[in-house]
């Protein structure tokens, strides 16, 4: 049986030709948790990017299936609302449109595609409230536009916030520990494992096993120069801690 | 929380629809022979059957108007105008009396303008004088606002009925001479509204026109006067279609405000006259020029406009704060998108003291749009303490349109405080992605980014005119992003 996830032999290169991802080869299935970890530059984001469909990429080889579909041949808005999420690394700011509008269109988006109701102001609500409480987060950030003026907690907050909303079945998140402080991180990490089932795969890419102390994942993958050198459990991330990514950049 | 939604619905549907205004409605008119002399001005005053004053009044204007030439100061590029091409009188032939006169023609294509006359402006609670071509065909509503002592009227009407009050405040705020444009209206202007609200009456209900350019080759000249008296209250919407036609069509209208003492006026546009083609073929040539007076104490007047249409828009509703302590205010959003272009913008002159004046612009250019606002800011030496706050927004999408900002301010008083804040931004691709990624079309992202950049001036229309501009945006940005 194929994977949730089945990227094959992924090659890619931006718009100045260059070629960043060199021959990935990953299976994420559902319920899993695979931590990516890899020096700057070895294409962690790019695959972040090429997953979710962002323009300004072309994939010149090898395939990726989402539930045995060919993900590559749909538009990054019908990735979405297949159920693939990106928490950004830098969250953008949309001003003028308030944070809960954008939720509940972007939720109504989804749940179309799912063939579900659009909620109505009152249903979205309800769900709103369930899920900061699930998450433990405040209400503060609801009123205010799309991360205008957000501190950078509070973008991330707010990331995995509109992931609950959504309930992806792959969520990838792209650095979400970066630049935040221990406590900020706690809270992101808290949210992150409270929405941790057995339906849903999490991808994280990081480049500190700091995060991996709170989400503690399945896998652990290393990548570098654009092709995923060493894969294991969490202890190799403990092991990349103490040893530095310079060791596996020889071996590979 | 249903508008925002409409706006993307609007915007599935606009993608096949283009233009939904562009239909032609086939009734009989009566046009007079194309051109523009004395003789002509005489035919229109004869055929609306004016008093001699008012047939004086226009061979001022005209003789005023023979001595002008066009004014090229704005930063548009227009194709030479023949005002001797065109006809400047153009009636239905069926004159009607009353709603149940009106031809069945004539309401089904108000129908299809969504504008709400007879029952269905009872149940919108709005007033409509609708004015199709140059004759104001049926008012609504009189009879409640008239227990109120309100007059609310086509203009032809109002000379008949209430010659007093037109002539005491005619050209009152934007004499025959003004400009160009002006003296031309005043020449040749063939109906439009009136609205008197007495003193300390709050009017119940917000009165609406509903401008429709329809005839080929004829012009639209309307006029509108709105007095305010002491302590009363107005709010007043004015929409705007024109069918789709291949040759440029010209619209120079005249608005005169007058707020008397502890009067308040308000006044919102959405101006949707056809834009022309992708490739800058057709559309109106929209030239007008709307103007407020703050005559008394405490007087307050405030325009909203979403301008979304017309092949060239060139428009400046400014406030003249004569009362002390007198408030004016100018809240726009005006788009271009391809060879689109808009000057626009407003004066505000602080004559009084005390007095202050706001004023919002978002300017938003697609395609091959030009977008300009051009404002000026005046305090006189008398206006001690005037306050004057500017914002100008601009938001370019893509790489070949353009934004302009031209502010003038002139300041003859040390204790003035005049603001201004003026921002250029992109939609980035970053922002439509992150859009898009949480499931949203490229269309509905973009719609999304600009009703958010537009909604500071959003807020301000009446809610039944607000879900129709987040729609007329939506439309006229149709295609604007690969």
């Amino acid at each position: 049986m194929t994977s949730f996830l089945e990227i094959k032999n992924l090659h890619a290169r931006v718009a100045d030709g260059r070629e960043i991802l060199r021959g990935i080869d990953l299976s994420v299935n559902a319920g899993e948790v695979h931590a990516i970890m890899g020096p700057n530059g070895s294409g962690k984001s790019t695959l972040a990017s090429v997953l979710t469909g962002k323009p300004g990429y072309e994939v010149t080889e090898g395939s990726v299936h989402y539930e045995g579909r060919d993900l590559l041949a749909l538009a990054a808005d019908e990735r979405a609302r297949e159920g693939i999420f990106l928490a950004f690394q830098y969250p953008v700011e949309i001003p003028g449109v308030n944070n809960m509008y954008f939720l509940r269109a972007a939720l109504n988006a989804v749940r179309k595609q799912r063939g579900e109701k659009e909620l109505d102001a009152g249903q979205f609500l309800k769900i709103v409230r369930e899920k900061l409480k699930l998450l433990e987060i405040g209400e503060d950030l609801l009123q205010r536009a799309v991360n205008v003026g957000f501190s950078g907690g509070e973008k991330k907050r707010n990331e995995i916030f509109q992931m609950a909303m959504l309930e992806p079945k792959l969520a990838i998140l792209d650095e979400t520990d970066s630049g935040l402080d221990i406590d900020a991180l706690r809270v992101v990490a808290n949210g992150v494992n409270r929405l941790r089932d057995p339906r849903r795969a999490i991808v994280v890419i990081t480049h500190y096993q700091r995060l991996l102390d709170y989400i503690v994942p399945d896998f652990v993958h290393v990548l570098n120069d654009g092709r995923i050198v060493r894969s294991g459990d969490k202890s190799l991330a403990l092991e990349l801690e103490k040893r530095g990514y310079a060791d596996f950049v020889r071996a590979a | 929380m249903s508008a925002p939604m409409d706006t993307l619905d609007a915007l599935r549907s606009g993608s096949s629809e283009g233009y939904k205004y562009g239909f032609v409605t086939d009734i009989e008119s009566e046009q007079a022979p194309p051109g523009l002399n004395e003789e002509t001005v005489r035919f229109i005053s004869a055929k609306k059957g004016e008093p001699e004053w008012l047939l004086a009044w226009r061979l001022d204007a005209f003789r005023n108007w023979q001595t002008m030439s066009e004014p090229h100061w704005a930063k548009l590029r227009v194709a030479p105008i023949d005002y001797q091409a065109a006809s400047y009188y153009s009636a239905p032939k069926s004159g009607p009396k009353s709603l149940d006169e009106v031809d069945p023609e004539l309401l089904k294509t108000y129908e299809k303008l969504g504008v709400p006359l007879a029952e269905r402006a009872a149940l919108a609670g709005v007033a409509v004088d609708a004015v199709f071509d140059s004759v104001s065909v049926a008012t609504t509503f009189k009879e409640t606002l008239a227990e109120l002592g309100i007059i609310f009227c086509s203009f032809g009407e109002a000379v008949r009925e209430h010659p007093d009050l037109v002539r005491k405040y005619l050209g009152s705020v934007v004499p025959q001479g003004d400009n160009f444009f002006a003296a031309l209206n005043s020449a040749v202007f063939s109906d439009g509204s009136f609205a008197y609200i007495p003193p300390g009456v709050r009017c119940p209900m917000e009165l609406s026109t509903y401008f429709r350019i329809n005839a080929a080759k004829s012009g639209q000249f309307e006029r509108t006067l709105l007095v305010a008296d002491k302590g009363s209250y107005v709010s007043y919407l004015e929409g705007c279609t024109a069918p789709q036609r291949d040759e440029n069509q010209l619209h120079a209208a005249v608005v005169e405000l007058v707020a008397l003492e502890g009067a308040e006026i308000k006044y919102s546009t959405v101006q949707n006259w056809y834009p022309g083609d992708a490739e800058g073929k057709g559309g109106i040539y929209n030239f007008v020029t709307k103007r407020g007076a703050c005559r008394g104490a405490n007087s307050k007047i405030s325009w909203t406009q979403v301008e979304t249409g017309s092949a060239i828009t060139w428009k400046y509703p400014s406030c003249i704060l004569e009362g002390d302590n007198s408030v004016g205010e100018f809240y726009s959003v005006a788009i271009t998108n391809n060879l689109q272009q808009a000057d626009t913008g407003t004066k505000m002159i602080h004559l009084g003291r005390n007095t202050r004046s706001t004023i919002i612009s978002k300017g938003i250019s697609a395609g091959r749009g030009q977008n300009t606002y051009r404002g000026l800011v005046r305090v006189q030496p008398k206006a001690q303490n005037a306050r004057n706050y500017t914002q100008c927004d601009s938001l370019l999408i893509g790489s070949k349109c353009g934004a302009h900002t031209v502010p003038y301010m002139e300041v003859r008083n040390s204790t003035a405080r005049v603001e201004h804040e003026a921002t250029t931004s992109k939609i980035s691709d970053d922002q439509l992605f992150y859009c898009r990624q949480r499931g949203l079309s490229q269309e509905d992202a973009l719609s999304l980014i600009v009703n958010g950049f537009c909604k500071e001036v959003l807020k301000e229309l009446p809610m039944e005119f607000a879900v129709e501009a987040q729609k007329l945006l939506a439309v006229s940005l149709e295609g604007s992003v690969g």
